[in-house]
């Protein structure tokens, strides 16, 4: 893989490699990590980037360090990141609610493979979208993105560390075995066609200073250690100026904000794709690697003159619940297809209300392989 | 007129509002070991802006929200790992980190060895009280065999871990070890510890009078800080000392000064050396 100077030249590029170029664009320049795979490719990547973009990289002696490196260099003014799979996320829960609690933003890259424990190591699972959204201890509001594409990983690579710095959060990006591993000729965007967002930085005397400062959209100036605004963060639950509190008062306001911060925002922060829609009367729930097969099924039945369409989540947290909803008002049968015993179908189960009349169909399978084309289209034909 | 207010150097560094009375219980020895710290920075006179104080979990790691520097308090164990993360990105600012003995050694022991092989430019500070403390007073990895613990009501039989010999081992820059009691000598120290290049391990022997001791019989405060000069000899002195005088006493002072090469240094090495065409050529191998 080179840098490609040639404007809209293809490249070939795993998903993997194309998170780390992604990273380095959106302004990454902090990575601590610990070898696992199905992720390993992007710490190898950011390893040889960094250095020559004057950023560092640093192996940790495990996930747990990682995680705290991260938080540390992003506190002292560095974006940063970790990539990792199943058992070291699992790992890395501890700290990220020290991020969701202390509002420090990073980006966690969870390159999904079989569970639980060791599992299947090097085979595809989406058997963390929970673990995403609840892997952590106590109340706390997530962001999680989840590509189908090398391209897309890409972009959302660039979009999580944006939404990581706009609402000073952890992100983390869901990622399919198959797409970190697979190879895709991409265009990658041109510098000039990117928005990459840059902390706030304060300019006021630092006595005014506020680390957590009410404001309505919650998007408010951040002060970086060590740049002479000297200021407490603590994973205690702490007041707004980040001193530790039992006061109900202003824990409530806390937990409040933490919440509301994501879902006040929520227009800005979901993405869905809708495909083939607008007369389905039969509709595909899937995402990453899933829907892509899916995809594929909406073409062929189709021509088969089956009204099918494809809802795909690219964020999957928070989740899109105003999206689902409207799809189970609109059409009849609803089919979740996913590589887990379940995990969207329970959250579709819970928009779901009698007076949507939509019937919820499952479509799983979580032996270490994806879902075929062929399987979602007997599935079509099996609920038409 | 009004007369001129006398001003003690703590007051320089403490923050007033709102933190005070603090969390410590009467008698303990992280509030001395917060003094000698003060004294310190004040010592090598370093501007507050340029210092991070980072702690875990537990009665010592409560010290970062009293001092009027950057401050974080983060999870057990983990504050080697943010102070790794903040050293990275800041170089030039000073890392100190607050540890206890079961957060440093026990939950924490990983990053505690791993930093030190690495010889990261930090001050871990462990302030030693042979218990957990916030908690309730259960066995640390220091807690003496035979004494007792909520979690060893029967004596503890567990080995302990010799600290310094700990970090000496995993290779640490600095290593020393001092008292609460021996409060001038910690000051030295911490100072030297902090114009350290490298990673430097100071452990503080405090004294716990309301769990550990009363657990034990140990007396008072008082009782426990004249065991404190008592069962400690000075590193320097050592060698003059008959055998039977240094029988089951603690060494004190600094155990290991030694120049090596420091992370955060070498990797601006390696970013000087990627940046030029003719070393990158040499130090880019293609995977």
């Amino acid at each position: 893989m080179k840098k490609n100077d040639d404007k809209k030249a293809p490249q070939l590029l795993q998903g993997n490699e194309a998170i780390a170029l992604a990273a380095i664009e959106a302004k990454i320049r902090f990575f601590a990590g610990y070898p696992i795979t199905p992720s390993s490719e992007i710490a190898e990547l950011m390893s040889r980037e960094l250095p020559k973009y004057e950023g560092k990289f640093i192996q940790m002696e495990d996930e747990l360090s990682s995680m705290g490196a991260i938080i540390g260099a992003s506190i002292a003014g560095l974006k940063s990141m970790t990539a990792t799979s199943g058992p070291g996320f699992s790992l890395m829960q501890e700290n990220i609610g020290f991020a969701c609690i202390a509002e420090v933003p990073c980006l966690i890259v969870n390159v999904m493979r079989g569970g639980p424990s060791t599992g299947l190591p090097t085979s595809p699972s989406q058997g963390d979208i929970m673990q995403a959204r609840w892997g952590t201890h106590g109340d706390h509001s997530i962001i999680a993105l989840y590509p189908d594409s090398v391209l897309e990983s890409y972009e959302l690579t660039i979009r999580a560390v944006n939404l990581s710095e706009k609402y000073r959060t952890p992100v983390i990006l869901l990622l399919d075995e198959v797409i970190a591993h697979m190879r895709e000729s991409v265009i990658l965007p041109q510098k000039e066609e990117l928005n990459i967002i840059e902390r706030v930085k304060p300019d006021i005397p630092p006595e005014w200073y506020v680390h957590y400062k009410d404001s309505p959209d919650y998007i408010t100036p951040v002060a970086n250690f060590g740049e002479g605004y000297r200021f407490h963060i603590t994973s205690l639950a702490h007041d707004k100026y980040g001193f530790p509190t039992r006061k109900i008062d202003e824990v409530k306001t806390m937990m409040d904000r933490l919440r509301n911060k994501i879902y006040d925002n929520l227009y800005d922060i979901i993405q869905i794709e809708s495909y083939k829609m607008q007369d389905a009367e039969i509709a595909i729930f899937a995402a990453g690697v899933v829907a892509r097969s899916a995809k594929e099924a909406v073409r062929i039945a189709r021509k088969q003159g089956i009204k099918v369409g494809l809802i795909r989540p690219l964020t999957i947290w928070p989740f899109p619940d105003y999206d689902v909803q409207r799809m189970l008002e609109k059409c009849k049968d609803i089919i979740i297809a996913e590589l887990n015993q379940g995990q969207l179908y329970h959250e579709i189960e819970r928009v779901w209300s009698e007076r949507t009349k939509s019937r919820l169909h499952k479509l799983q399978r979580y032996d270490g392989l994806i879902l075929s084309s062929e399987q979602i289209l007997s599935k079509i034909a099996e609920v038409k | 007129m009004r007369e001129q207010i006398p001003q003690k150097i703590i007051h320089k560094y403490l923050r007033q509002k709102k933190h005070f009375p603090h969390v410590w219980c009467s008698g303990c020895g992280i509030g001395i070991v917060l003094g000698d710290i003060i004294r310190a920075i004040n010592l090598l006179d370093i501007k507050k802006d340029d210092i991070a104080m980072v702690s875990g979990i537990g009665c010592s790691s409560r010290m970062p929200v009293y001092i009027d520097v950057n401050t974080l308090h983060t999870t057990h164990g983990r504050a080697i790992t943010f102070a790794t993360g903040i050293k990275l990105a800041k170089p030039n600012m000073k890392v100190i980190v607050i540890t206890g003995d079961g957060d440093g050694t026990a939950i924490g022991g990983n990053h505690f060895i791993h930093a030190a092989r690495r010889n990261i430019d930090l001050t871990v500070i462990l302030i030693n009280n042979n218990i957990y403390g916030m908690t309730g007073g259960q066995a640390s990895p220091t807690t003496p065999v035979g004494d007792i613990a909520t979690t060893a009501p029967y004596g503890v039989i567990e080995r302990n871990f010799d600290i310094c010999e700990l970090a000496i081992a995993a290779g640490a820059s600095f290593v020393a070890r001092t008292t609460a009691f021996h409060t001038i000598e910690a000051k030295k120290i911490i100072a030297k510890a902090i114009s350290k290049q490298g990673l430097a391990l100071v452990e503080i022997i405090t004294q716990c009078p309301v769990i550990y001791g009363r657990f034990n019989k140990k007396g008072s405060a008082v009782d426990m800080l004249k065991w404190q000069r008592d069962n400690t000899i000075p590193v320097e002195s050592i060698s003059k000392m008959p055998e039977e005088k240094k029988k089951g006493k603690i060494v004190r002072g600094i155990l290991v000064n030694k120049d090596i090469p420091e992370y955060t240094k070498e990797y601006e090495k390696l970013i000087e050396n990627v940046s030029k065409p003719q070393n990158y050529t040499k130090t880019h191998k293609k995977i």
